[in-house]
């Protein structure tokens, strides 16, 4: 099939390339961009490692063309943190509270996270819970996950941070 | 020089050694989306490699049809068991003795089995070539019930062992048999159960289910014809091993072969063994002079790679009418799907199953194991089992609470009854294991404390009456286990896998300006081994963890090992570690002794550096004492620092545990709720608080998947059922319980640290837990034994056939 | 995991697409958020040629007030739903369910009309257009027509959808303030599609029901909607003996398939029970 051209926004970037219609979004970003944070877990959309901030909406990149990402503004795990490179609240948060170990389900759930406390800065602990249920971990059994999160929404909600001069 | 004179506290938070929380190191770049995972590998000129899959369970393949594939445009070849016999790989060895087809050869002995290869320029060329070949299959009659598999017209499954009439492990009993091991005092066990004033026998079956990490199994091979070397980059838990089934298979000797594991996106024991994914990339990077990538998908992993469990286990305690067990007999029937492709060590072909005697005192036991083949995915050594510990675990506490059942006996009870006591350590148990320390007695008694059992007892009861009075609908269950685990495989005498003794080892070297870089033979796939590793060799050498590299994985530089599985890697890498530091700091205990002018007996270590004993102020710290080593070393000692050392542990190390459960459970709806899981575990020597917290909270979280309705099944004609994520029970953090965690310290009296290892408890003791608290809420309705899993179905069936639904 | 190869259309008006659709008829699908066709194409199990994407289509947006009823855009997503003050507000039953649907990411970008249209027995939303009486406007070939929800759903995977026809809007008439509702889902986990759910919607006046409507998830190889049953309770007050009969008239019409989630007996069995407890729940909204 003939490729076709594509153009969105990704960390800010614009980005213009040839994709077939059939290239997934996922496959785009890790191939044809070479951001490789964003993994993939499964075959049936249902463990969100994939996920990605696209308008503002966390979308699993897996079940995406990428062609429906046209004119969208993504950001993805290696968007999140901040310019002078320390590292976001959330990235933070999930280092403090061991909200990780083998690191695979990682970038989704933070890019997850990042959305869920947008629509949520102080969710509860069930909140939390019910945000993340698209995002499937085999390694820490959500409990520090959720202390991750809720660190970043305390660190969030205090003094607004001092961006290092450049 | 350092005018700041820090405490004894200071300098000792300043190493973040052994015993802290020490944030992990491998954070930084998995937060930030940069760590090293297989897939994000790209070659130059790499290919990719996908397979094509048997449709049926059982059938002769009468015609594999390639030309549509290779016509496909980036489709560049298609491997067959014919291409593969050309180099005599389309047959593999696996870890149990058996041998194992790559790619089908003749036939097919389980659903989605590899049939053959395509090599593309990309993936979704690779899957247009998939869909391209053309199978032609005769069906067979299919095996999936075990307990069939050995009936006198039940169909030959392994037309390549007939005539055979032993295998690895001894005799066959029949063509669809494997093995029979055996363990323990037979007439004595027999004459136990003759004389007993009570016994107990169930089946109580271990379903078959899947470890399924996150990132699948997958590599890249890359044979570079000019060098004729072979790099590997892949999924495994245990490269070095790797490396040399490599040679043997390839006849590539070994220091031409590089086996590199980068970050590993979790194994549990998913990650040990050889796949024909690996032999046919390998293959097809030798055939194409390029890179060949080869990443399953999800429902590959599930259906075809190391399964877990499925042990039927015919179990019977015998005991005194007051409760004391006076003997415990089992007999296993262990279906290993189409291939004996276990992993574990070569005596073993019912790995450490042994330890059914769990935590009890038995004076007599015996075991009988019976292997046979199916038409399933091949496997079942997996899922953090620390070798069918698990299953060992689930027998014995299930046996326990029915046998605190017949006795009208409260499960506690019987347990405290028959504890190992704390003198009786080291303990010979009956089926041969030397338990290396316990203390269960003080464990048990915590968790009982801290939980308030008799409360909860008495609000049980007060529910039973409360439902048989129609006031409420839920049933409350408390589900008891008391787990000793059998880990860090293992003794040379008795350990081995194809041959390799179970060492595992550690090098270090210091740097001359006081940092280190360390090697291990172990491989983390999430265990945070870059973190605790440093914090050993921070305490015993005195160098800040932060300023100790710790790497893994790449067999031309680390040391040989035999992995990460089974819980190993703190009992034996981590011995290897201090073993290591401790030559450093002998050496060191020399320089300093010759900087001080002293003997070295004058000295004695504290924290950071070695002081002269009743001059506290004469005191020469690590970085002075490294320089030296480097510029200006005793007269007639090497220069530099560095040691290695290779372990052979003495003996396996025994953690345990006390985890009560408690449970309600709708019996209209069979929707359970787990209300309380509190998990105490004595692993020892505590090295990380934080992560040994995760290990508990992961493993947990497994178990409570496993326990409640987490299975893999196949229909009659052995489509595999529960095969994606759609329908295989992973929990969210919705279903997911909060988890209590606990601890008791009783170090191992062998271990040169004291410590265990943790990393497969959760998993060996919580599902026991699980599944005694479903069967204890029913229990007074007059069950006996409920099988798991208990998913909300299985809950209400159970209540349906006791009438409880008008 | 890889999708076979097609074509990618993205119309600038619903009737471009409705055009291109007739034009390419049984080997085009319409792709809404993708959340159902994605998954199947990436298993191979669909496979269409063409792919007709609707994401750019405002006469497809948007959630109105029209007098009485509410006209919801078929590409509108659960996410919308959910965030809307006026569903929220007049539809709290469509609130209820769409949170139950899948997760997070895929509310994000799964449509109602993505929900409706395919006739999978399992989605969640169907049945919630049953008890809302709710009709379909649909689009082919120039032509519009209405469909009622009620008349929609034929058997599995067959609707009143013909293979050239969008659905491009679902009218909801308001149901009365102080309405009673509630969407009950057992499930195996959350996101699953339902082991057994059961819809309710009703009005009640002076301790007596006087309008109920059921529907059922994924106890049938469409959406149920259970008329008589709903019909047997008006006038009751939903006493012990009305909850039963309700649950024993909707369970006769349930026809589950036996798979993981149960044994058609299980399903059948809890069906019932969704049913009571979401009476009782609805009931409680009602007589607040």
């Amino acid at each position: 099939m003939p490729k076709e051209k594509v153009k969105m926004t990704v960390n800010g970037r614009e980005i213009e390339a040839l994709v077939e219609p059939r290239t997934l979004l996922i496959h785009f970003l890790r191939e044809e961009l070479n951001l490789t944070g964003a993994h993939i877990g499964c075959d049936t959309t249902h463990c969100g490692a994939c996920t990605v901030d696209l308008d503002s909406k966390s979308v699993k990149s897996c079940t995406m063309f990428a062609l429906q990402a046209e004119g969208a503004s993504l950001t993805t795990i290696e968007g999140m943190a901040y310019a002078d490179g320390s590292l976001s609240a959330l990235q933070e948060g999930f280092r403090m509270e061991h909200g990780l170990q083998c690191g695979f389900c990682t970038p989704g759930m933070i890019m997850r996270a990042h959305r869920l406390l947008k629509e949520n800065p102080n969710p509860s602990d069930e909140e939390i819970r019910f945000g993340i249920s698209g995002n499937l971990c085999r390694c820490t059994g959500y409990q520090n996950i959720v202390k991750a999160i809720q660190y970043a929404a305390a660190k969030l909600s205090g003094p607004p941070r001092k961006e290092a001069a450049q | 020089m350092n005018t700041a004179v820090l405490s004894r506290e200071q300098r000792e938070a300043k190493l973040e050694g052994m015993g802290c929380k020490r944030k992990r190191v491998e954070d930084i770049r998995f937060t930030q989306g940069k760590g090293n995972y297989i897939d994000d590998l790209k070659l130059p000129g790499m290919l990719f490699g996908d397979f094509v899959r048997s449709q049926y369970a059982h059938a002769r393949i009468k015609r594999i049809d390639t030309s549509k594939a290779t016509r496909v445009p980036g489709v560049l070849a298609v491997l067959t068991a014919e291409e593969l016999k050309g180099v005599n790989l389309a047959w593999m060895p696996t870890l149990a003795g058996d041998v194992q087809m790559v790619l089908a050869d003749g036939k097919v002995l389980f659903q989605n089995q590899e049939i053959a290869f395509v090599v593309a320029e990309d993936r979704y060329a690779a899957a247009d070539g998939v869909e391209a070949v053309e199978v032609e299959y005769e069906e067979l009659p299919v095996i999936v019930d075990p307990f069939k598999s050995m009936a006198a017209d039940a169909p030959v499954l392994r037309e390549d062992l007939a005539g055979k009439t032993s295998g690895a492990h001894g005799a066959r009993k029949h063509h669809n048999h494997i093995f029979e091991w055996t363990v323990g005092d037979k007439p004595g066990t027999d004459a136990a159960f003759a004389n007993a004033e009570v016994t107990i026998k169930e089946l109580i079956s271990y379903h078959r289910t899947h470890p399924s990490p996150l990132e699948t199994c997958q590599c890249v091979a890359s044979f570079d014809k000019i060098k004729g070397e072979l790099t590997v980059y892949g999924t495994f838990q245990a490269p070095h091993v790797i490396r040399t089934v490599a040679s043997l298979l390839s006849k590539i000797p070994e220091h031409k072969i590089h086996v590199i594991a980068p970050d590993i996106g979790g194994g549990f024991g998913n990650k040990v063994g050889a796949y024909p994914g690996y032999i046919c990339a390998i293959v097809a990077s030798i055939v194409t002079g390029k890179p060949v990538k080869w990443v399953e998908d999800r429902i590959e992993n599930l259906t075809t790679t190391s399964f877990a469990r499925d042990y039927h286990m015919t179990t019977e305690i015998a005991a005194s009418r007051d409760g004391k067990v006076t003997g415990l007999r089992v007999h296993v029937l262990a279906d290993h799907g189409g291939f004996d492709a276990c992993a574990d060590p070569s005596k073993f072909p019912a790995g450490f199953f042994a330890i059914v005697t769990g935590s009890y005192d038995f004076p007599v036991a015996h075991v009988s194991v019976d292997g046979v083949y199916t038409n399933k995915a091949p496997g079942g050594v997996a899922y953090r089992c620390s070798l069918r510990v698990t299953e060992a675990a689930y027998a014995i506490e299930r046996g326990m609470d029915i046998l605190a059942q017949k006795l009208a006996m409260d499960p506690a009870e019987l347990r405290l009854k028959n504890f190992i006591r704390r003198e009786q350590f080291p303990y010979r148990s009956a089926l041969g294991w030397e338990y290396d320390s316990g203390d269960y007695h003080t464990a048990m008694q915590k968790a009982l404390q801290v939980v308030g059992y008799e409360a909860l007892r008495t609000e049980q009861a007060a529910k039973r009456e409360a439902f048989k009075r129609g006031e409420t609908r839920e049933v409350m269950g408390i589900g008891l286990c008391f787990f000793t685990e059998i880990v860090g495989a293992g003794p040379s005498k008795n350990c081995d896998v194809l041959g390799l003794a179970m060492f595992d080892s550690c090098e270090i070297r210091v740097h001359p300006t006081g940092s280190a870089i360390a090697r291990m033979g172990s491989k983390s796939q999430g265990q945070g081994h870059e973190t605790t590793y440093a914090q050993i060799v921070a305490s015993e050498i005195g160098i800040p963890a932060d300023d100790i590299m710790v790497e893994e994985g790449n067999t031309d530089t680390a040391p040989y090992g035999i992995g990460t599985f089974g819980s190993r890697s703190t009992p034996v890498a981590g011995a290897a570690i201090a073993m290591a530091a401790r030559k450093i700091r002998n050496k060191a205990q020399m320089i300093a002794a010759y900087l001080l002018e002293v003997h070295e007996s004058d000295l004695e270590w504290d924290i950071d550096g070695f002081r002269v004993k009743g001059l506290p102020e004469k005191f020469k710290g690590m970085k002075e004492i490294v320089w030296a080593a480097y510029h200006s070393p005793p007269p007639g000692m090497e220069p530099g620092l560095e040691a290695v050392s290779y372990y052979d542990p003495p003996n396996m190390t025994y953690p345990f545990g006390a985890y009560v459960c408690v449970m309600d459970i709708d019996v209209d709806t069979g929707v359970y709720k787990v209300r309380r899981f509190y998990a105490l575990d004595d692993c020892g020597t505590r090295i990380n608080p934080m992560i040994i917290e995760g290990q508990v909270h992961g493993g947990l979280t497994e178990a409570f998947a496993i326990a409640m309705g987490q299975e893999i099944r196949y229909d009659e004609i052995g489509n595999v059922i529960g095969g994606s994520f759609q329908d295989f029970f992973l929990p969210t953090a919705v279903e997911t319980p909060k988890w209590e965690t606990d601890h008791t310290v009783t170090p191992s009296p062998h271990h040169p640290i004291g410590a265990k290892g943790v990393g497969e408890s959760p998993n060996v003791g919580g599902v026991p837990a699980f599944s005694n608290a479903v069967n204890d809420a029913f229990s007074f309705l007059g069950t006996r034994h409920i099988q798991m899993p208990h998913d909300h179905w299985r809950n209400w069936s159970v209540a349906h056939k006791l009438g409880l639904h008008e | 995991m890889i999708p076979g190869s097609f074509s990618y259309h993205r119309p600038k008006s619903v009737a471009e697409a409705a055009g291109l659709l007739a034009q390419h008829a049984d080997n085009a699908r319409v792709l809404a958020g993708g959340q159902s066709l994605i998954p199947l194409m990436k298993l191979r199990l669909a496979a269409p040629d063409h792919l007709i994407d609707l994401a750019q289509l405002a006469e497809l947006k948007g959630i109105e007030r029209k007098a009485h009823a509410l006209s919801i855009g078929a590409m509108t997503t659960q996410h919308e739903l959910i965030t809307s003050a006026l569903v929220a507000e007049t539809l709290p039953i469509v609130r209820e369910s769409s949170l139950l649907v899948a997760d997070p990411q895929v509310r994000y970008v799964g449509t109602l009309g993505g929900n409706l249209a395919n006739g999978d027995p399992g989605n969640d939303m169907p049945a919630i257009m049953l008890c809302l009486d709710a009709t379909f406007r649909v689009l082919g070939r120039d032509v519009e027509r209405t469909v009622k929800a009620r008349d929609f759903y034929k058997g599995t995977y067959v609707t009143a959808l013909e293979e050239h026809e969008i659905l491009t809007r679902i009218e909801i008439p308001i149901p009365p303030g102080g309405h009673g509702f509630a969407y009950e889902k057992l499930k195996r986990k959350i996101g699953d599609y339902a082991t057994a759910a059961a819809g309710v919607l009703l009005t009640a006046q002076g301790g007596k029901i006087t309008s109920c409507a059921i529907g059922l998830s994924n106890l049938g190889d469409t959406p149920l909607y259970a008329e008589a049953a709903g019909a047997a309770l008006v006038g009751s007050a939903l006493d012990a003996a009305a909850l039963a009969a309700a649950s024993k008239a909707t369970r006769a019409i349930m026809a589950p398939a036996a798979d993981t989630r149960g044994s058609v007996e299980y399903r059948t069995y809890v069906g019932g029970v969704m049913v009571e407890r979401a009476l009782k729940r609805a009931w409680a909204r009602a007589t607040n």
